[in-house]
């Protein structure tokens, strides 16, 4: 082999190690806003039960109503984002109440859940794109600061820093809450079976209003947070996300908190990779292709349980 | 009277064919339903015919019988590898597995200059007819109907209503889904074959999450107790906004509304009755 290819190909290499920190890195981010989104619908799964696909709707409304906050009222971003947590989560109250309540009181099929929500997911961002227009609306510039902030080869923004720490935090929120506190028993109880939970004294309704609770409130912060990452806020940012969540959901495995963490950031960062070294248009697909391949060796995800019915 | 006919035709000719492509694609969600299963990959499944058709006619010139033959298998082949591992689970499973379909072919499509990338393939010959389309959405049809009347039929009620206890009659849960599934990625491909010879013009958004969910509320409008049903709700809604002009920004709002309702408030849809039994 002629010198001059080898020197071509080890200086192929060198600039391969040089970029690969910064690409894991903006992987690793990515992979948090995936785990954040998907932490509240995975969540809401393992729980009540129920794929809830009007969650991405949730997404969308706690970043337009962090726009609201931060422009109409001028409220500083940390009090914005527990503004638009709480509404949202008040929303998904209602919500729940008025698509999922009736279908869990007359015990229908798990599929007619995942059908009303489809349905009232169109619904609901039709009539938002009507009242709020599909043009890409942002945050107003001073509210956080933009700048990249080096720490040896790798850069990153407060905002990126800001994702990471909210994502590790919620996790071990939600594990702790799950695994330690009264509320998580019920919780467990619930998912396990929900006419035992209610037989033991569970007040299985009041369970079900602050899941849903909790889950549109992570959904409104992942919205809050992920608008001021990428600062593009539009209707139907949930929906591009929420394809990126089934993919997370199911390879983590349906309702599981780690799975959905560790899923997210493998995804990110193989994403990251792929865009950094092979061709950003098949960036997207690389979610999708996990999926199939999970499906096919470990259907139930890295960390679910089978979901076989039994009698 | 000819004229009139001809004069007809002619100015009605695009609804006529998607009334026909339509009621095709609710009769492929039916499919599915009947077994108490969801699909959201209807959409991609006639995308997948509706390029394989066009591509080979446009670089092969295949004969459209071949063509459509094709349109229907590689759908098929497809829903196999996405639907075979996700049957031993709980439908929740093959409807997001299916969805993930509707965003890979998306993805693709736009990437590949093979397939004409966002700008999609266009001059494709104008090969259906409407004598074609209503010929096999009567066969298809009638097809439906011959199987709700058999064991078969009663099988897949049975799994519908409830699964486990199908099972345990001996209904084969794996067999029944996987076979649904197939047969509806064969019609889905059929239909997205003929709408693409009756167009001239494929392109990646016309197989959209969106469409998907149109299907969807073709099949809850009708009711899936018979496959009549789905096909008259494809009728209707294919037909509503066409008479209701004002009516056409706010297509997914009615489809949308049309499933919450349906779900919520008329799980069996508008045309209540099921087929009678024989045998």
């Amino acid at each position: 082999m002629p010198p001059f290819a080898l020197n071509g190909i080890f200086e192929m290499l060198a600039q391969i190690l040089q970029q690969l920190p910064q690409q894991l890195l903006n992987g690793f981010v990515l992979g948090s806003t995936y785990a954040l989104f998907a932490l509240g619908f995975t969540l809401m799964f393992g729980v009540l039960g129920v794929i809830n696909l009007t969650y991405g709707f949730y997404f969308s409304t706690g970043a337009f109503l962090a726009l609201y906050a931060t422009k109409t009222l001028a409220l500083p971003i940390w009090l914005a984002l527990p503004f638009a947590a709480l509404l949202t989560g008040i929303i998904a109250i209602l919500l729940d109440a008025i698509l999922l309540t009736p279908l869990r009181r007359k015990k229908a099929p798990e599929l007619s859940s995942l059908m009303v929500t489809l349905g009232a997911t169109l619904l609901l961002y039709t009539l938002m794109t009507a009242t709020l227009g599909t043009e890409i609306r942002r945050l107003p510039p001073g509210i956080i600061n933009h700048a990249a902030i080096t720490f040896g080869d790798v850069r990153m923004n407060l905002s990126q820093i800001l994702i990471v720490a909210v994502t590790a935090s919620i996790v071990v929120a939600l594990l702790a809450i799950v695994r330690f506190t009264r509320f998580g028993l019920s919780m467990r109880s619930l998912a396990e079976n929900g006419e035992a939970a209610e037989l033991m004294g569970v007040n299985t309704d009041a369970v079900v209003r602050l899941v849903s609770f909790i889950s549109g409130a992570l959904g409104g912060t992942a919205g809050v947070l992920i608008g001021l990452n990428f600062n593009a806020i539009q209707p139907y940012m949930g929906e591009a996300m929420m394809l990126k969540g089934f993919a997370v959901i199911i390879i983590g495995g349906l309702g599981d908190i780690k799975g959905a963490l560790i899923a997210g950031l493998v995804i990110g960062i193989l994403e990251a990779l792929t865009a950094g070294f092979i061709s950003s248009e098949l960036k997207d697909a690389v979610a999708f292709l996990l999926l199939i391949v999970t499906l096919w060796y470990r259907p139930v995800g890295l960390f679910g349980r089978a979901p076989v019915k039994r009698a | 009277m000819s004229a009139f006919l001809d004069n007809f035709m002619f100015s009605y000719q695009a609804v006529i064919f998607a009334v026909g492509v339509n009621g095709l694609l609710a009769l492929s969600m039916y499919a599915v339903l009947a077994v108490g299963q969801l699909s959201l990959g209807q959409a991609a499944f006639m995308g997948i015919g509706a390029y394989v058709s066009a591509l080979l006619t446009l670089h092969l010139d295949w004969p459209f019988a071949a063509v459509l033959l094709a349109a229907m298998i590689v759908p098929a082949v497809v829903a196999l590898i996405i639907g075979g591992p996700t049957l031993r689970l709980t439908g929740v499973y093959l409807a997001l597995a299916t969805i993930a379909i509707v965003e890979i072919l998306r993805i693709f499509l736009n990437a590949s200059s093979f397939t004409g990338g966002a700008l999609g393939l266009s001059g494709i010959p104008n090969k259906t007819t409407v004598l074609l389309i209503y010929g096999l959405l009567a066969v298809v049809l009638l097809g439906f109907i011959l199987i709700a009347r058999s064991r078969l039929g009663r099988a897949m009620e049975a799994m519908r209503e409830d699964e486990v206890a199908a099972g345990v009659m001996g209904v084969n849960l794996p067999m029944m889904k996987l076979g649904a599934l197939v047969v509806s990625a064969m019609i889905a491909g059929l239909a997205g074959a003929l709408n693409a010879h009756a167009n001239s013009f494929i392109g990646p958004n016309d197989y959209s999450f969106e469409h998907a969910v149109t299907i969807i509320s073709f099949a809850l409008l009708g009711g899936i107790g018979s496959p009549i049903g789905p096909v008259l709700g494809a009728v209707i809604l294919t037909l509503l906004p066409e008479f209701l002009t004002s009516l056409q920004d706010y297509k997914l709002v009615v489809n949308g509304f049309i499933i919450v309702v349906a779900v919520l408030y008329m799980p069996r849809g508008i045309l209540t009755w099921r087929i009678g039994r024989v045998g």
